[in-house]
């Protein structure tokens, strides 16, 4: 490990006493039940002043280790074995306790990945704030003056209300501002954010992030940003350090490493995510193989050479260099300049052709749900259907409705009267324990959470054997027969099956997941965010599974999502909710070559965009309207720019039919409708 | 706030009226005859006969609960049967005022020193000095209040003599004397609470010491000294209000044990005596006075939970 | 400690504060662990409170079984001395470790003869509270609506009450017997029981694998008995363990205040105490320590095991 620190000091990074933050073979390790196990393995990067520096790889790499590190923020059980940081010419290692807490108060602020944890739910904002200069010596009423200017620093509206209120009684993103607020007091010279919009909408992310992006041109104070979202990355960063088993194994600025990575690590990654509007019919995702090595592994060489697709008998035995690239570049690889002979996978499925005949419609349905003597509409009146074969994706924020959507059409909840759920024609009752075997059978759940849809009391083998049972006539033998196979065709060895969930990673208990939802046939698998909780590697390989699974059974898919270009890459079909109803749906392609719904557009703008392409961000104005007390007319013209006075606040809008099967419920004309701004493959050369 | 408050009362007078039900079942179901033990051992058939239509004793059930229910809304209880002339409400308050002398120097005592103790314990977490106090206060709470009670007597009572053995001050006696007449009482409680309170309060610290807000606290460059008092302290205590607000039946009406061994004349006792004269409108006002004890101190402790933490409000009506 | 005690709801509110601590460990690879529950049993063995309390509780269940291996005397024995005349109110000596009470029995004999009162109705009624609530639990939490509602108001108006008044109450209507007694503190503690598994059962409900469960059309029973009971039975053996330690908390006040099974030559400690206790001021201290100590002794064993096994589990 030493030796790394030999190279490392050859690259000529600049003065470290005038960097903002300079991280210099930090070494990090947990004690674990008395044994101390390694988080952090040498970690040397710097960021400039006014720099902006990104930190990605995925969970476990010690990217938020690293970031807590810069401001020497601890767990119990934490220690700093080796190395050391620098802020601004302060050597924050050595600090006493005193000079810590000054440190903190104003050289250098965090913002944190849970705005609504991180919030004292017990105190106003107002006082929270306002706590902030207390410690820098202000007065108290001088302190809140200067908490109320904060907050509308951040623009946040109606500050002097927000002053009152407490935390349970605001949003994520408001809360998130108000964070910004509070690290701000101090006129920090550096600002760290771990993971600061995981959790929050897409378009609620977008103004979030700008108003970091502005306000570091106006303070000029450096960044360190962690996330695992590269597009959020790709946006705010002037560099980036990809980091895996706590180790940074490339940096470059963010251009190059997004367009020209040059380690084998970075390359995986890159073409894991569907980029540059990547479909499932061009090719399949590139995936990883293996795991990241838990904390506390040995690790002597190349902390990639277990998974990495170029790896020679070299990398086992030395340690590989850093190889510099250029200014402020370098990757730590023996073979970097063979990282082009990384191949992309194949195509994934020949295209096949979706059925033509509907296998379950959705006609009218509404679900309203009493709630304290209020009437909350969550779905009003949706209409859609599936053909056999097809993945419909639909994606929407907070309050759209689309859980909702997915639960009411697997039963379990009951939709309103007047609603009409019909399988292969025949309608079906509300509620799965009212339907008839078949209809139980024929529509399954792969769920968000693998932790909580697997019951950690039964093993594998048992919670496909159940289903097996429960949903098909098989019994005994032959169903631990059908059991084995959906094993195999999920890619579950067998020795899997007689674990426990928690003895299973994420991505295999998501398999399992979803080898559960296929053990008994169905026609129509409800998906629900399924990759969410996943690192971008594994979320790669379990789409690649869908898609096949899919071509192998012709299952219809009802994909829920949030994250833009998995819907691109995986669904034939796209709908767009918000507050309860569908404002779009239509072919993928179409949608992504417009015309569309000023909604689709703003929502399209406001996603990261990891392909650097600058796109003009739609702005939307205020909240999500609550699904209890919805704006009258068009529920979105609150916050529309095109919205026609008289007409989008006072009637419904109609459903109109823009192209084939592209229906927008709009009251723009056609030509007036607004085309998205993407990219995709053909138009990148 | 007020909604609350009276749907809260609104629950409890059903929850009451379940108690004094039961209260009532189980004297009825006595086999003894109430009547018969007034009247004495050498009493004729007919006096007891008589005895027992005066009390009422030989109408309908139903009269009978009737009867009850009309006496506790009104907050008249009668005569004792045990002791003939005297008004039930005239036993009751002393016995009550007694209680509440030894549960208010109990929770003076009891309070600080294992709040302390879990701020303590939680703070050194998995030291030696977390460790004692968590074993210390498992052991002493594991005893029984007249066990502690006998071994306390014993020890500072009897053998050392600085206290009063036994809890008869008498009657003119001022306040210091007073409590030192109930401090051993006191120590007994003492024992048997803090190992339950300090461990609660251990746990609820624990939560707040690593909860996401304190990591917020200290990363605003706070000292450790005004993390914990500004920040932590409010979110650690509410276990600690919630359980000491369900306590409260117990201390005013189970500690018969440590009344008989300190010769004390308390709730708990009387209700004892009430139940094996038996007698019942003695016993029936006694415990629905517990049980109204519990009714109010679980209310106050949810107001006080409701004061600390804006977020419970909302459960509370609040909008 | 105290009977009424709503068992630690200190952990619903704790639970959903935020834990800050750094993740020990990414993803576990599917190789690394094995038998879980092999290794939790292994380690509750070298858990040294659970083997101090093991190890005592081992000891009362020893004289409860097979008092005579322990003392050569009998519980209603008199020592004598060498003249045959009884030795009434002696101190500790050589041959009564723990001196004589009022009439000259053997304090250590009794002692020891004691235990059987106290560890037999203990554990068989925490059993049937234990089972009994969590049934209760189980319909309540799982069900919710009116049924929760009413029951709950029910639970309430019991647990209201100190469960020394009700035992008393109990027993004086119905004798004391062992069966009264039994009965009696289970009832008494099922209310506690059932509310501790209702809370448990409604986080678990709350889970996707239940909602996946009713999808492939299973019977509540089913989901109840064999999805959640699974997931919740580490609560009850907790419980069972809590339970067993108020109960003998229970049993001891109850013969103390006058309300002992058996007859009165038994030994049994509550009643010794009852009947020697005003003796400690004469400066006759032993006839009622010993006793006392050895409820102490055996209720903080109970109580260790009851803490070891709540701290192995639920890591």
């Amino acid at each position: 490990m030493t030796a790394t620190t030999a190279t490392d000091t050859q690259l000529d990074r600049g003065d470290p006493t005038t960097a903002a933050l300079s991280v210099d073979g930090l070494c990090l390790a947990y004690t674990v039940r008395g044994t101390p196990r390694a988080v952090l393995r040498g970690v040397t990067f710097q960021v400039r002043p006014g720099e902006a520096f990104g930190l990605v790889g995925e969970s476990g790499c010690g990217k938020s280790t690293t970031a807590y590190a810069a401001m020497r923020y601890l767990p119990s059980n934490g220690k700093i074995t080796a190395g050391r940081v620098l802020a601004g010419g302060l050597n924050v290692t050595d600090m006493s306790t005193k000079e810590l807490q000054q440190f903190r108060a104003s050289h250098a602020a965090m913002v944190y990945q849970d705005p609504v944890q991180a919030m004292n739910p017990t105190l106003r904002i107002g006082r929270q704030v306002a706590e902030c200069f207390q410690i820098l010596g202000f007065d108290k009423s001088e302190s809140e003056d200067r908490a109320l200017a904060s907050l509308e620093r951040v623009k946040i509206a109606d500050p002097k209300s927000v002053m009152d209120r407490y935390p349970y009684q605001l949003s994520g993103g408001m809360l998130q501002r108000v964070v910004i607020a509070m690290g701000l007091a101090g006129d920090p010279q550096l600002l760290v954010l771990d993971e600061p919009t995981t959790g929050l909408d897409a378009t609620v992310e977008a103004e979030v992030l700008d108003l970091v992006r502005d306000l570091r041109e106006e303070t000029q104070a450096a960044v360190l940003l962690i996330a695992h979202n590269l597009g959020v990355i790709r946006t705010m960063c002037d560099r980036v350090g990809v980091m895996y088993a706590g180790k940074m194994v490339e940096e470059a600025s963010s251009e190059e490493l997004f367009e020209e990575p040059r380690h084998p690590y970075t390359i995986g990654l890159m073409n894991a995510i569907p980029r540059l509007g990547l479909r499932k019919t061009d090719r399949a995702l590139s995936t990883i193989p293996g795991n990241m090595p838990s904390i506390g592994t040995d690790l002597p060489t190349c902390v990639y050479v277990s998974r990495c697709p170029i790896a020679t008998e070299l990398c086992k035995t030395d340690v590989p260099p850093i190889v510099p690239l250029g200014e402020g570049r370098w990757t730590r690889c023996h073979h970097s300049d063979e990282v082009s002979s990384i191949e992309d996978p194949d195509a994934l499925v020949p295209p096949y052709q979706v059925g033509k005949d509907r296998v379950v419609e959705l006609n009218g349905v509404s679900k309203t749900f009493r709630q304290r003597g209020h009437d909350i509409p969550a779905l009003v009146s949706v209409d859609l259907g599936f053909a056999e074969g097809e993945t419909l994706g639909l994606v929407g924020e907070s309050g759209s409705g689309k859980s909702t959507l997915a639960k009411t059409m697997l039963g379990v909840h009951g939709p309103d009267d007047g609603s009409e759920i019909t399988l292969d024609g025949v309608p079906m009752k509300g509620l799965a324990t009212e339907r008839r075997d078949g209809a139980i059978r024929a529509i399954q759940m792969v769920f968000q959470n693998p932790d909580s849809a697997l019951n950690r009391a039964w093993t594998v083998r048992r919670i496909l054997t159940r289903t097996v049972t429960s949903l098909t006539p098989l019994k005994g033998a032959e169903a631990d027969k059908q059991v084995e196979e959906i094993a195999e065709a999920m890619r579950l060895s067998p020795h899997h099956l007689d674990m426990r969930p928690r003895q299973l990673s994420g991505g295999l208990k998501q398999r399992v997941a979803i080898a559960r939802a296929f053990a008994g046939d169905p026609r129509v698998v409800v998906c629900d965010e399924p990759t969410s909780a996943l690192d971008v590697s594994v979320q790669a390989a379990i789409l690649n599974l869908l898609a096949n699974v899919q071509h192998d059974e012709r299952t219809s898919y009802l994909f829920i999502t949030h994250d833009i270009g998995v819907v691109r890459y995986l669904a034939d079909r796209i709908a767009v909710m918000y507050v309860g109803r569908i404002m779009e749906k239509g072919f993928t392609e179409d949608i992504f070559n417009g015309p569309v719904h000023p909604y689709t557009e703003a929502l399209l703008s406001a996603v990261p965009n990891v392909d650097g392409m600058a796109s003009t961000r739609i702005p939307l104005q205020g909240d999500i309207p609550s699904p209890a007390d919805p704006p009258p007319g068009c529920v979105f013209h609150t916050r529309c720019q095109y919205a026609i006075p008289g007409t989008c606040d006072v009637e419904l809008p109609p459903d109109v039919e823009v192209g084939p099967q592209h229906i927008i419920r709009c009251h723009l004309p056609l030509e007036e409708l607004p085309t998205p701004v993407t990219v995709s493959i053909s138009e990148k050369s | 706030m007020l909604r609350y408050i009276a749907r809260r009362l609104a629950l409890s007078l059903i929850t009451l009226f379940l108690i004094l039900l039961i209260v009532f079942s189980l004297t009825r179901v006595f086999p003894s005859e109430p009547a018969r033990q007034l009247a004495g051992p050498f009493a004729s058939e007919e006096r007891v006969e008589q005895l027992t239509e005066n009390l009422g004793l030989d109408d309908p059930l139903p009269t009978q609960f009737g009867r009850l229910v009309r006496d506790v809304v009104t907050l008249d209880f009668g005569e004792s049967f045990s002791q003939p002339g005297v008004r039930v409400l005239d036993l009751i308050r002393p016995a009550l005022w007694n209680s509440a002398k030894l549960v208010i120097l109990s929770l003076l005592l009891v309070l600080p020193i294992s709040i302390f103790g879990g701020i303590m314990a939680a703070r050194k977490k998995d030291t030696l000095l977390d460790r004692s106090i968590v074993s210390f206060g498992l052991a002493s709470a594991s005893i029984p209040d007249f066990v502690s009670g006998v071994l306390l007597q014993f020890l500072i009572g009897v053998k050392l003599g600085w206290l009063p053995a036994v809890s008869n001050a008498p009657d003119d006696a001022g306040l210091l004397t007073g409590i030192k007449f109930i401090l051993l009482p006191a120590l007994a409680i003492l024992f048997v609470y803090f190992g339950y309170i300090a461990r609660i309060t251990r746990a609820g610290a624990i939560g707040a010491f690593e909860a996401d807000y304190t990591r917020t606290a200290y990363m605003k460059g706070m000292s450790s000294s005004k993390v914990i008092r500004k920040h932590v302290l409010r979110n650690a205590l509410q276990p600690t209000v919630a359980v000491t607000g369900t306590q409260m039946g117990y201390l005013f009406g189970g500690l018969i044990g440590l009344e008989v061994v300190f010769n004390y004349n308390g709730l708990g006792g009387l209700i004892f005596r009430a139940a094996t004269a038996p007698d019942f409108p003695l016993l029936q006002a006694a415990v629905l006075s517990v049980a109204i004890i519990f009714m109010l101190s679980t209310l106050a402790a949810d107001l006080i939970i409701a004061w600390m933490n804006p977020r419970a409000r909302l459960d509370l009506g609040d909008d | 400690m105290s009977i009424n005690e709503p068992h630690d709801p200190a952990v619903e509110i704790v639970d959903m504060a935020a834990v800050a601590r750094a993740p020990l460990e990414p993803a576990i690879p599917a190789t690394d662990r094995k038998s879980i529950k092999r290794e939790l049993r292994r380690e509750l063995f070298r858990t040294p409170s659970f083997i101090v309390g093991a190890v005592i509780s081992l000891f009362w269940v020893a004289c409860a079984v097979a008092p005579g291996i322990f003392t050569k005397w009998g519980e209603s024995d008199f020592v004598r001395n060498s003249d045959g005349a009884s030795i009434p109110r002696a101190s500790p000596r050589a041959d009564a470790w723990f001196g004589t009470d009022t009439i000259g029995q053997d304090v250590f004999a009794r002692v020891i003869y004691g235990a059987d009162n106290v560890l037999i109705t203990s554990p068989i009624a925490a059993l049937i509270a234990v089972l009994a609530g969590a049934v209760l639990g189980l319909v309540m939490g799982y069900f919710r609506g009116w049924a929760d509602e009413i029951l709950s108001r029910v639970l309430e108006a019991v647990l209201s009450l100190p469960v020394v008044l009700l035992a008393i109450m109990a027993v004086v209507t119905f004798g004391s017997t062992r069966l009264v007694l039994i009965l009696t503190i289970a009832t008494l503690f099922t209310p506690v029981v059932a509310r501790t598994v209702r809370s448990a059962v409604l986080a678990e409900a709350q889970l996707d694998y239940v909602t996946s469960a009713k999808l492939r059309g299973e019977p509540a029973l089913f989901i109840m008995l064999r999805e959640i009971f699974p997931n919740i039975s580490n609560i009850l053996v907790v419980e069972f363990t809590v339970r067993v330690g108020y109960a003998i908390f229970t049993v001891a006040t109850l013969s103390f205040l006058g309300f002992s099974v058996g007859s009165a030559s038994d030994a049994d400690w509550g009643r010794d105490i009852s009947d020697t206790y005003s003796l400690i001021q004469a400066g006759q201290w032993w006839p009622a320590i010993f006793p006392a100590l050895a409820i102490a002794s055996l209720v903080i064993a109970i109580n260790l095991i009851a803490d070891s096994v709540d701290k192995v589990y639920s890591s």
